[in-house]
Formats: C-alpha cells, structure tokens, sequence
C-alpha cells in the first residue's frame, strides 16, 4: 500500500521536473548565453540537496517499477512482493551511498 | 396459494454497447506499455545520470559547452530523443492515471487531462525540435563557452 502511494507521488514529482528540464534545456536553442545564465542558477547548495532528492525520486521508482514488473509477470513474485520491496529500500539505499558522496562534493565545491 | 413477487435488489441497468467504461484494449496496451517503457527508461536514465552527474565533473560541469558536445554525436541524439519520447508517454500516461483516479467531476477531469495533453504535445514536439535543429557552434557566440571542436 505504502510502496504505492510512494511510486504515485515519485512518479508524479519525476513528471513535473521533467517538464521543466525539457524547457530549460531547450534554452541551447537560443543562446549559448542563455543557458549557461539558467543553468547557473542552478549550481547552488539548494539546488544540489534538490538534485539529491530528485535522484533518489528517480532510484526508488525505477527499482520498485521493476518489482511491480516482477509482481505481474513473475509467478513467484505475489509470493515475494514483501521481501522484494526490502530489496528495493536496500539497493536504493547502497545506489544513494555511491552517488551521494560524489554529487554532494560537486555542489560543496571538494575536489 | 399467492404468488410473491421475485425479490430483486434494485440495479443500475448494466452499461449496453453504447455505454461501455473502455473502448477496446487501450487499457491494456497502456498497461503493457508502461512496463516495457519502464525496464528501456531505467537503462536510459541511470546512463543519463551517470554521464551527467557523476562521471568527470558532475553538475559542475554542464554547461553549453557540454550539451554541445554530447549532441555532436547522433549516439547521444538518439539516446536522448528515446528518452524524451518514453519518459514523457510514461509520465502522461501516469498522471492520466492518476488524474483518473482522483478527480471526480466529470469538468476537473476533463480540464486536468486536457491541460495535460497540452503539456505533453508542446514539450514533445519542442524536445525533438531542440534535438534536431541544435548547432552546436551558432555563429558570433564568443569562443570560451562552446565546444572546443568549434574553432578546430
């Protein structure tokens, strides 16, 4: 019930940056100037934990799209749809732990 | 000897052929779709992010210069108009879902769809334009911010 709601409200969020990022991508169009000025205005710390949690939008509902995958087209999946959404919190977890760092030093400025 | 009358609980006439709740097998197509969609979209966007933010300098490093660099190659052309496509009919047909489920009256739905379909054709097309017609040197741009391969 809860992984349902879950993948709703991710799959909902996804959509709408989704819309925004065509349309700001869309600005090479105009001008290399344009967007470098848009896209710099993304390169700040409140922006990054965004991107952080966008990423972790996009890892739980791709994972938990495969186990639906699995419920539906795997006999065996109904009977395992409990111990797999556990396989999913924990590879969103462990995918999180390697992006995590390596973005979070890109937004802070480390090397 | 009387005769009672049938008990019956009172029904809702059951829908005839002119007022069926699906028309075919849509439903099922867009079931089916979201799943293939969904295992082509993971591939795609876990590449995207992974060229994008984590390899070589992560968000700090995209700007003009690097859109322009990934489109100079049909790979990345291809790559990036399948996911367009996939992801924006997977999300419409998501929201379309959802929108189903929850907006009651029949004038919400039917704006709320609406302005998503609207949403769906403008970004598309805009999308797949931007892909096609991108240059990746536009003339009297300064030097420093496109691709190196521009004064080469």
């Amino acid at each position: 019930m809860w992984s349902w709601v879950a993948h709703r409200v991710t799959g909902v969020a996804i959509f709408f940056f989704l819309l925004v990022h065509v349309l700001d991508t869309a600005l090479v169009r105009v001008s290399p100037e344009a967007y470098n000025d848009v896209i710099g205005t993304y390169k700040n710390p409140i922006m990054g934990l965004g991107e952080a949690g966008l990423v972790a939008a996009i890892v739980f509902h791709a994972f938990n799209g495969l186990r639906i995958i699995l419920v539906d087209f795997w006999a065996k999946g109904p009977k395992y749809q409990r111990v797999m959404l556990w396989v999913v919190l924990g590879l969103s977890v462990v995918t999180m732990a390697g992006f995590l760092p390596r973005h979070l030093m890109h937004v802070f400025g480390g090397e | 000897m009387t005769l009672i009358a049938d008990p019956k609980a009172p029904r809702p006439p059951r829908p005839g052929p002119g007022r069926r709740t699906t028309r075919g097998n849509t439903e099922l197509y867009g079931w089916v779709f979201m799943r293939a969609s969904g295992v082509i979209l993971v591939v795609l966007i876990f590449g995207h992010l992974f060229v994008n933010l984590v390899a070589g300098e992560g968000v700090k490093a995209i700007d003009f210069g690097f859109v322009a660099g990934k489109w100079a190659s049909p790979f990345w052309q291809v790559w990036d108009l399948l996911m367009l496509w996939l992801a924006m009919i997977h999300g419409t047909n998501g929201v379309r879902t959802i929108v189903n489920d929850y907006a009651e009256k029949d004038t919400t739905r039917l704006v709320l769809k609406g302005l998503l379909y609207l949403a769906f054709v403008v970004v598309v097309v805009l999308g797949t334009l931007v892909i096609f017609t991108f240059d990746p040197c536009p003339s009297g741009s300064p030097a420093d911010l496109l691709p190196s391969f521009c004064t080469a």
